[in-house]
């Protein structure tokens, strides 16, 4: 685990609100010469704090208007229907996001669809037909927001 | 509206955001140029909003991540506006969803070990207002998570 200071603190926040800002840019904004703020930026990198980058793309405008969270409970356990599950679920296109959790439900799925008719059609053909899967609980996304989260 | 070209320069930003203009232009089949306009057009309209980076929390010594369902009072009007106006306040707070369904919010929280989840929970999420029932999940493992749209 790393120590942050200050400024790498306000270096994550830049980035984390606009990846494609080069280091001399970032080293403008926080006083730094292009040559530090590329050495923070690149040990922040090699510790993994940084890593990659994601696209942050508009869901209505790219025809995405519904996004449903499921919670799945397995009907059978067992090492080998957590498997054969994992492995189907991941083959889903609209499925985005799979997590195990632990708690009321075994997963939680974060699925995209073009409308709310669109959406049944995936839930009745894909993911109702998921090897083992029992009980499903489905919340509509009404909004999200991310925070920058406890950088300090 | 899309044609073909921007979706197959979606679907390569996507899977490799950092990718150079130059490479995606070749994989796309059009010039450097062209692929420069394309992206800037879908910025100005709005498709694209821009490329973060992504910050790895274990890096960083926080290693539990554990969602609150929560439902509301719903019988006070100011329910919703209230309890997610104090609950950005918290820093530990890294996602804020609301919902149509059994649950009417999600937060994602992080923490350090159970025992500082435990102190998070008790100073700084029990004492949110309007709360009427709160679940939490505990994230094992993220099977998939690269969030790719298919475009």
């Amino acid at each position: 685990m790393i120590n942050l200071d200050d400024t790498d603190r306000n270096i994550l926040r830049a980035l984390a609100d606009d990846a494609t800002l080069s280091a001399g840019e970032i080293g403008r904004r926080l006083g730094l010469s292009q040559s530090a703020s590329w050495r923070r930026i690149k040990r922040l990198q090699d510790s993994d704090v940084l890593s990659g980058q994601r696209l942050d793309l508009d869901l209505q405008k790219l025809g995405f208007g519904v996004t449903v969270f499921l919670g799945i409970k397995l009907a059978t356990k067992g090492r080998v229907s957590l498997d054969d599950f994992e492995r189907a679920v991941i083959a889903i296109p609209e499925v985005q996001t799979v997590q195990h959790v632990l708690g009321l439900y075994d997963y939680r799925l974060r699925v995209v669809a073009r409308d709310i008719s669109d959406f049944e059609r995936i839930l009745r053909r894909r993911v109702m037909t998921l090897p083992g899967v029992g009980n499903v609980e489905a919340n509509v996304l009404l909004s999200e927001e991310r925070l920058i989260g406890p950088i300090g | 509206m899309l044609d073909d070209i921007d979706r197959r320069l979606l679907r390569q930003l996507q899977a490799a955001p950092d990718l150079p203009t130059k490479e995606l232009a070749d994989l796309a089949n059009i010039s450097a140029a062209s692929c420069w306009r394309r992206i800037e057009k879908l910025h100005e309209r709005g498709v694209l909003l821009g490329r973060r980076a992504i910050i790895n929390w274990r890096a960083l010594g926080y290693e539990v991540e554990v969602s609150l369902r929560i439902t509301l009072d719903k019988t006070q009007t100011q329910a919703f506006d209230e309890f997610l106006a104090t609950a950005r306040e918290i820093p530990e707070v890294i996602e804020i969803q609301t919902f149509l369904g059994q649950v009417d919010v999600r937060l994602s929280v992080l923490a350090r070990d159970m025992g500082h989840y435990q102190t998070i929970y008790r100073s700084k999420i029990l004492t949110l207002p309007h709360i009427a029932d709160i679940e939490a999940l505990m994230q094992v493992a993220e099977i998939k998570s690269a969030q790719g749209l298919p475009i």
